[in-house]
């Protein structure tokens, strides 16, 4: 399982540094580009953070763990870069410890690590710093790969619905509406009680929420591009309708993609809150964190850094694409790039 | 116009029954009766029990076709659990809880005034806030208070609902201890007492998404060739803001709040579920964490109608506050 999501890591990381180079050829999008950096600096540095961390803990491979102690199931579990770094087995207390306390919350017993902790540890005593880092991977996975997945599905639906209409067009805007007309977190919820629990269902289920909107986004605009001059003028010289669509509608669309990417992701982020309070999350994601740190507020005293090491790391990610997504906007939108010139 | 209402309401119609079919496909087709049946009685249930519950509960019919009816008669396809999964559902029968037995339709009727009493003071104040705050805004608009405004706006959307709740539930509830931190009574004088917090709460999660939105709606509008003509003719800044842009910014906020129904449904599912309010968002959360299969498809269903309906009344209420859209 590991090698194959290591496969994936790769290839997308691998996609990404395709899609700078083929920007970088654009005059336009490497202005806007700059433009974009010279406006957002410190939301990109941010986020390229929280990307090097799921990155980092993405590449995994057995071995290491267990191997002194004899433990089987430890030393055939596969580790990713920030549990080697981390090596949480070792690095753990018997409970409750505030952030870079040297005794322990409740008992006042030395701890094993004393002033070692960042955030602190948990209940089980985990460190609590620790888990918000594991933390960004899956925050990752759930925004960024469903937005993966839905975007080139939604675009597929809504550019071929929009620009041959008919009876496809028909189709297409029945089951948007169907799937529009149920309130998404519920639809949400019970794909997932209906699907099951794993991050790939729970990627599905968003998926299936999440294309509607954008799906009605492109078609929209397909319908708008359809009737621009420069596409009559493709079709009066006998341009096929294949290249129509990748030629003169698609690129046209890409601003609303990058737009549409970076709102999907952060509502995916946010939303996967709720899904772990009703019971439905991903193991190891920051809702699960904040949900299991709920409790432990009304505690005297009380603990606090459970709850403030995956809401403040789940607040600046998403605060931070927000920011971008703003900027990319104002960047990309034909009126305002007029009065910058 | 009637022709369009007609047509209208019957496209509505058929989208329900693609709602219905769905979630046919859900429920039923995906979803194996013998899991329900072992979900409701326990893992350790014997088979004669299991048995026993799916056809008490009527899962024991076939999907579309009944081939224990001969091929003429109607029953080969009224006897299935399709036909029967339509029939109960567009007739309003729900039947009963997969979890309890109770009945469902008892449980929908003693929900909704709950709920209302709290979605209903929450939607209007989010609303009002949200306008005035989004016109206050746009008056000064290009200035450090629209940026101010703006900036706690973007910070406002990017915390967790969830977050809101507890932080407030801590804060108010527990250190301030100016409300109860949880509790419903129907008692009008000391409703209030209990609905003050979940609505605030409420307020608080919506308002930063909405006051952008309808500020680039009414930025939008003091462009227009109107807004100048009434500034030419002396009306002063706020007469403009209130008589000519509100009136005319107000078509599409109405999509907005129609648009917004349906996730003042969802957010209620945390908020009721949080307080304690006995409404439909705190049935919707005990049924899927009790694995109340049909409890949860009748909420689903529901919140769709629901949607499906104000859908329909927005439609037809753009002819009412726009004369200049004409529904053909």
């Amino acid at each position: 399982m590991h090698v194959i999501s290591n496969i994936i890591v790769l290839a997308l990381v691998a996609g990404a540094f395709a899609l700078v180079q083929a920007v970088r050829g654009n005059r336009l999008w490497r202005e806007a580009l700059v433009e974009l950096w010279r406006r957002r600096r410190i939301s990109i540095v941010v986020l390229g953070l929280f990307v090097a961390v799921g990155l980092l803990d993405s590449v995994a491979w057995v071995g290491g763990a267990g191997s002194g102690t004899g433990d089987q199931v430890a030393a055939s579990k596969p580790r990713s870069l920030i549990d080697r770094a981390f090596a949480p087995e070792s690095f753990r207390e018997v409970s409750y410890s505030a952030p870079f306390a040297d005794i322990g919350f409740y008992d006042d017993a030395a701890l094993e690590h004393p002033g070692e902790h960042i955030l602190g540890t948990d209940i089980l005593g985990n460190d609590v710093f620790y888990r918000t880092l594991k933390g960004v991977r899956v925050a990752l996975l759930i925004g960024g790969l469903t937005s993966l997945i839905v975007i080139p599905i939604a675009l597929f639906f809504g550019v071929s619905a929009g620009f041959f209409g008919g009876r496809i067009d028909d189709v297409v805007f029945f089951v948007m509406t169907v799937l529009a007309s149920i309130p998404s977190l519920l639809l949400l919820i019970a794909l997932i009680i209906v699907l099951g629990t794993g991050t790939l269902q729970v990627c599905i289920a968003l998926g299936v929420t999440g294309w509607v909107s954008f799906c009605r986004i492109s078609r929209g605009e397909t319908l708008k591009l359809r009737e621009a001059d420069y596409v009559q003028a493709a079709r009066a010289l006998g341009v096929s309708e294949r290249r129509i669509i990748t030629r003169h509608i698609l690129p046209n669309l890409t601003h609303l993609v990058v737009i549409t990417f970076a709102l999907l992701f952060t509502g995916l982020v946010l939303s996967e809150t709720i899904l772990s309070y009703l019971g439905v999350g991903l193991e190891n994601s920051w809702g699960q964190m904040i949900d299991q740190a709920r409790n432990e507020l009304s505690r005297t005293p009380i603990i606090w850094w459970n709850i403030a090491g995956a809401s403040i790391a789940l607040f600046t990610l998403v605060l931070a694409v927000n920011l971008i997504a703003d900027a990319v906007r104002d960047i990309l939108d034909p009126r305002t790039l007029r009065e910058r010139q | 116009m009637a022709a369009y209402l007609v047509r209208r309401v019957a496209y509505g119609f058929l989208t329900v029954l693609g709602v219905l079919m769905l979630l046919f496909i859900l429920f039923f087709a995906v979803t194996d009766p013998q899991d329900i049946a072992r979900k409701a009685l326990g893992e350790r249930a014997p088979p004669d029990a299991v048995q026993q519950w799916i056809v008490n509960h009527g899962y024991d019919k076939p999907l579309v076709v009944n081939t224990q009816h001969d091929a003429v008669s109607a029953a080969r396809y009224t006897d299935t659990l399709l036909f029967d999964h339509y029939r109960s559902m567009l007739t309003f029968d729900f039947g009963r809880s997969d979890a309890d037995d109770a009945p469902i339709s008892a449980r929908l009727l003693t929900g909704v005034g709950p709920s209302l009493s709290l979605t209903v003071p929450l939607f209007t104040l989010g609303l009002v806030v949200g306008l005035a705050l989004a016109l206050f805004v746009a008056f000064f608009r290009e200035t450090y208070i629209d940026r101010a405004v703006l900036v706690a706006c973007m910070l406002a959307m990017s915390v967790a609902g969830l977050l809101y709740i507890i932080g407030g539930q801590y804060l108010v509830g527990m250190l301030l201890r100016w409300f109860p931190i949880s509790g419903f009574d129907p008692d009008p004088s000391v409703v209030a007492r209990f609905l003050a917090l979940p609505v605030l709460l409420g307020v608080l999660t919506g308002f930063g998404g909405d006051v952008r939105f309808y500020r680039t709606i009414f930025i939008e509008e003091t462009g227009r060739d109107y807004v100048r003509t009434a500034r030419a003719k002396g009306c002063g800044d706020m007469r403009v803001m209130v008589r000519h842009v509100l009136r005319n910014a107000l078509i599409p906020v109405l999509t907005n709040i129609v648009m917004a129904i349906p996730f003042l449904f969802t957010g209620v599912l945390l908020l009721e579920s949080f307080f304690g309010i006995p409404g439909l968002g705190a049935l919707t959360v005990e049924a899927i964490q009790g694995n109340d299969f049909s409890t949860l498809r009748t909420m689903v269903y529901i919140g769709a109608l629901l949607f499906i309906v104000g859908q329909i009344m927005t439609d037809v209420s753009y002819t009412i506050v726009d004369p200049r859209v004409r529904l053909k």
